[in-house]
């Protein structure tokens, strides 16, 4: 990789395990909270987990949503991951957040009737592809991925849906438009099926 | 549909491993590392390290191996053994740490464990409870009680009544450790287990006595837990954790095949 992998820092979590999960791969991928940093980026990874609401705080006073939504418009290729995913639909339910609005739709609680069905969502679940995704090239049926959330996406529009996941319904576990791509798991926690879905990051041209 | 978890435990001790048998004469049985990098290999769905080191000033050394460990295992990572502190969690999650563990010191001061939550997030806080059965009381009514210091000191605190109190200020997970349990590879303390999993709306670790497939299985359906804790049947080589996924998948429990 001649360009390194931004890694957007918004106070929302520990991102050295995304960076370390980069390396195994191959990427070199540096942590930074600089608007100008991020705009040069030849490609951003948008990780987080934590609070919806404190999280715009953190992005809008840093500068950082607009890079982001600049760096979306000019087509690099963008992964977020879990709240890096969720913020970057309209809305929130977590703390009825006005979140980055990238996808049109919003994110959810999980609302169980099942009462053996705990929340957080966490653990290992299958990912199920629904329509050809480059990112989601090779995975097969019965591949397991690790989430962690309480809140889920749900796009207004089907054709972002690019994975299901099941708990006690379904619920979109990979979202994307055009050269933005997020998963609601974490692919730097799921072993070897995690590492190839951020290898093929790592090479991705922000086509679909 | 959310697989069960095996989790593996490694006791590490001044850097090295080892593993206890009743919390007393712990006897070393190799490298950290090693071991983590091997149980990844081989399918293992999240890792524990508990810090059983004695003497402070040797506790730097766990960060190391935390981090060595995370730089090669991409599986969630769990530490605890003497966390005091948000500063002694921001330290582990640093080194690569996933999710802390808090234990003794959650007992003694459990504003711990709300300032844990607040600073790493609560699904990050995993509150491990060592809990040793009793005679019914007015202070412990469930029949269990909460022991801390590697089971040595009594609490006289309600086992049932301290996981729903943990689950109030804001733990993410809980470990139900059975000390009389722990180490016999008897089986888990099923009773125990269901009856906080049933409680509590957080998810449940069923942790000590593991020493036949049998055993994981029970904890994991009548125990009710989400994912079952294992250490001796594992380390000394009786069972490889791929093994075990496989008997428990074939006897219908859902658990992370594909690795």
């Amino acid at each position: 990789m001649a360009d390194p992998i931004v890694i957007i820092d918004y106070d929302a979590g520990n991102l050295r395990s995304v960076q370390r999960a980069c390396a195994e791969v191959g990427a070199q991928a540096v942590i930074s909270n600089d608007p100008t940093q991020v705009k040069a980026a030849s490609r951003i990874i948008f990780p987080g987990v934590g609070a919806a609401g404190s999280a715009m705080v953190s992005l809008r006073r840093n500068g950082l949503a607009d890079a982001l939504r600049g760096a979306v418009g000019d087509g690099k290729p963008v992964l977020g991951i879990c709240l890096g995913l969720q913020i970057s639909l309209r809305h929130s339910e977590e703390n009825d957040t006005e979140t980055l609005g990238l996808i049109p739709g919003e994110t959810r609680r999980f609302r169980l009737d099942r009462p053996e069905l705990k929340i957080p969502h966490m653990g290992w679940n299958e990912v199920r592809p629904v329509q050809p995704h480059p990112l989601l090239d090779g995975i097969e049926a019965g591949d397991e991925f690790y989430f962690v959330h309480a809140y889920y996406p749900a796009p207004e529009d089907q054709a972002c849906v690019y994975a299901r996941t099941t708990y006690e319904d379904d619920f979109a576990a990979a979202v994307g438009r055009g050269n933005y791509f997020g998963v609601q798991f974490h692919p730097e926690k799921s072993g070897r099926v995690g590492l190839a879905l951020l290898d093929r990051f790592t090479r991705w041209d922000g086509q679909c | 549909m959310l697989s069960k978890r095996l989790i593996a435990c490694l006791d590490v001790r001044d850097g090295k491993l080892a593993k206890s048998v009743r919390f007393v004469n712990t006897k070393d049985i190799g490298d950290p590392v090693e071991k983590a990098r091997e149980y990844y290999a081989d399918g293992l769905d999240e890792l524990v390290f508990y810090d059983i080191t004695a003497s402070s000033d040797k506790r730097a050394i766990m960060l190391d191996v935390v981090e060595a460990v995370a730089k090669e295992v991409f599986i969630p990572l769990s530490v605890g053994g003497g966390v005091r502190s948000v500063a002694d969690a921001t330290d582990l999650r640093l080194a690569g740490a996933e999710k802390i563990n808090v234990n003794s010191a959650a007992v003694a001061r459990p504003a711990l464990i709300a300032e844990c939550a607040e600073a790493i997030g609560n699904q990050n806080v995993v509150l491990s409870m060592d809990i040793r059965q009793v005679p019914e009381s007015a202070d412990c009514p469930s029949g269990y009680e909460i022991v801390i210091n590697g089971g040595r000191t009594p609490m006289g605190i309600d086992g049932l009544a301290w996981a729903l109190e943990g689950e109030r200020l804001g733990a993410g997970e809980l470990v139900v450790n059975a000390i009389d349990a722990d180490g016999t590879r008897d089986g888990y303390e099923l009773k125990l287990t269901a009856m906080i999993a049933e409680a509590v709306r957080i998810p449940v670790i069923a942790s000590g006595g593991a020493g036949k497939p049998e055993h994981l299985k029970e904890a994991l359906t009548t125990g009710k837990a989400d994912a079952a804790l294992v250490a001796s049947m594992v380390h000394y080589g009786d069972y490889r954790v791929s093994e075990l996924k496989r008997w428990l998948h074939q006897e219908g429990v859902k658990m992370r095949m594909s690795w």
